[in-house]
């Protein structure tokens, strides 16, 4: 299968020719299958920020390509904006951008640039704020009278309205509290098993990403670290633990009764799978 | 990009035009703007032009961040000399169409007016390379403190001064990301009627209101849970002290003036 977007050998410099002047992302390489869902996940400055600003051209590659289904998305500069409403970024903190008077009308802020009829934008709005789960009543509300976690959804259904065909989100769970995670995950979850679209989701948080995506991204220090299913990232629970990344706590139990000399597989990340493995020794050893 | 305004910032660094009391840095500045307007030769440019060098080249500044300065003038160091070639009356280049106009006196002005603003701009933006904007307002309002005496509230503005410093770049910050985030959702902010892109405008300016007003009302807090009460009485982490180098630095700059006024009225 072709993939969706594809990243290649990719590079950005920061305040080039200034004494602050850094990589923040340095010979990258990435794929998205059509209908993958990706982990990204990389410590506080791995850029991971920088590099999906360039999956939708927000951000021009220092040196590299970008390719959306097989075409250089610099190929036509003029155009930009056309990738930019297939592959639908959701920022970090998003619910610092909203503006409009009413919620409806920011999450058709989007689709209104799109240039699209009264009647779709109607359809995309509704259908929008029921993915990520706002009643109808919020959608004529100020977007600036919601609570912190109701205008991160509003954000979020803002970008999803867009029907792009790759909905990337940064750290869409910063900031709340573990239900607000829970909920986002999950409404996120749904979207993509109902649209099958492809996701990125970027993330601190190992558990977080183990625990939804398909195929995880590991970055360190601007660079690809690990790339794999969560099973072979995990299968390298050690190497993750020893550049101080964090994993999620069943592969911590696993990798701790390793030490203690049991012949324990590491890669396992849910308590289902832990508690397979066990048995699976306990049989063994019986 | 709105990142590339390098205007006031600061490059970190240990050299002695780094090290200098940020009250010597403003002096010099001063005296140094003073002998390049009141420079009127080749030989009294020459000397204030050999003073900047050397302040560059002791900063250690790159001449590329200096010179990237000047790209916010060009336009008008281009107007100066254009129509300082133009409308200088004197003695015509050559006797054909546009040359007619040109004088040489109108060249030579155009000449010394470019080379002026130019060091103007590169002389103060070496101070702002090279000194913090803490530095710099604790300078400033140490140097202007005797107008407490004539109730001017030096260090109300100087507090003022230096909150807004300290704010620019985080909002320049803050302006690029939401221009980012409105981009992402196809807000388009660089074509169409002057009227629409205007209007464009209201998906920034929204959200970066609201947010100064935010970080202004939390600064607002915190500067009063420690207790802040304007300037009477405040003691300063960083005590300013003239150390020799200063007195050098000051003496130096003040014979470079003087020697500068002297010799333009001589006529160099
Ligand atoms: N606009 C910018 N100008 C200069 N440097 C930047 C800019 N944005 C990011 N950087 C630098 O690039 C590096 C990567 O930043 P990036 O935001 O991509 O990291 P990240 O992985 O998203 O981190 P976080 O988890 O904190 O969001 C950091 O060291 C950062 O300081
Ligand atoms: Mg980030």
């Amino acid at each position: 299968m072709e993939p969706i977007l594809r990243v290649e050998n990719l590079t950005h410099t920061y305040s080039a020719g200034t004494p602050f002047q850094r990589n923040a992302v340095e010979g990258m390489n990435l794929t998205v299958m059509p209908g993958e869902f990706l982990g990204i996940i990389g410590h506080t400055g791995s850029g991971k920020s920088t590099l999906i600003q360039h999956l939708n051209g927000l951000l021009r590659p220092t040196s590299g390509h970008i390719y959306l289904d097989g075409k250089d998305i610099w190929a036509q500069p003029k155009k930009i904006r056309d990738v930019r409403f297939q592959v639908g970024l959701v920022f970090q903190y998003p619910e610092y951008q909203l503006f409009e008077e009413t919620v409806y009308k920011d999450i058709a802020f989007g689709p209104g640039n799109m240039g699209l009829d009264k009647d779709e934008i109607d359809r995309r709005v509704r259908e929008g704020a029921a993915f990520v789960g706002l009643p109808e009543d919020v959608l004529h509300k100020s977007p600036f009278e919601l609570s912190g976690g109701q205008k991160r959804r509003v954000a979020i259904a803002g970008v999803i309205a867009m029907e792009p065909k790759v909905l990337v989100l940064d750290e869409p769970t910063a900031g709340l509290d573990p239900q607000g995670r829970e909920n986002i995950l999950a409404q996120i979850r749904a979207y993509h098993k109902s649209r099958g679209t492809s996701v990125v989701l970027v993330s601190h948080s190992m558990e977080e990403v183990a625990q939804n995506v398909d195929r995880i991204v590991v970055l360190r220090d601007a660079h690809n670290f690990m790339d794999g299913t969560p099973r072979q990232v995990f299968a390298r629970a050690e190497e993750l633990e020893r550049v101080g990344l964090d994993i999620p706590q069943v592969t911590k139990v696993a990798l701790a009764l390793k030490r203690r000399g049991l012949p324990i597989d590491t890669a396992v990340y849910t308590v289902p799978e832990l508690e397979r493995e066990l048995l699976r020794l306990k049989g063994g050893a019986v | 990009m709105l990142k590339d305004i390098t205007l006031g910032q600061y490059f970190p660094g240990h050299t002695l035009a780094h090290r200098l009391d940020p009250r010597t840095k403003l002096l010099a500045v001063v005296l140094y703007i003073v002998a390049l307007f009141c420079a009127k030769g080749v030989v009294t440019y020459a000397i204030v032009m050999a003073a900047l060098a050397t302040c560059i080249l002791v900063s250690r500044v790159k001449l590329r961040a200096l010179t990237r300065g000047l790209k916010a003038v060009y336009v008008i160091v281009i107007f100066t000399a254009v129509m300082n070639m133009f409308f200088t009356g004197g003695t015509p280049v050559a006797d054909v169409w546009l040359l007619r106009h040109i004088t040489f006196e109108g060249l030579r002005t155009a000449v010394f007016m470019v080379l002026r603003i130019i060091m103007l701009i590169m002389g103060t933006f070496l101070l702002t390379y090279t000194t913090s904007p803490i530095a710099l307002t604790d300078g400033l309002e140490n140097a202007l403190s005797p107008l407490k005496k004539l109730h001017v509230p030096v260090h109300e503005l100087a507090m003022m001064m230096s909150i807004a410093l300290r704010f620019i770049p985080t909002l320049i910050e803050e302006t690029d990301k939401i221009m980012s985030a409105q981009k992402a959702r196809g807000a388009d902010f660089e074509s169409g009627s002057i009227f629409k892109r205007a209007k464009a405008l209201v998906p920034i300016l929204v959200p970066l209101f609201i947010s100064a007003f935010r970080r202004a009302d939390e600064l607002a807090t915190a500067m009063e849970c420690r207790c802040y009460h304007g300037g009477d009485g405040r003691t300063a982490l960083h005590v300013l002290h003239y150390k020799a180098a200063d007195y050098l630095v000051m003496i130096g700059f003040v014979v470079l003036t003087v020697g500068v006024i002297v010799l333009a009225r001589m006529g160099f």
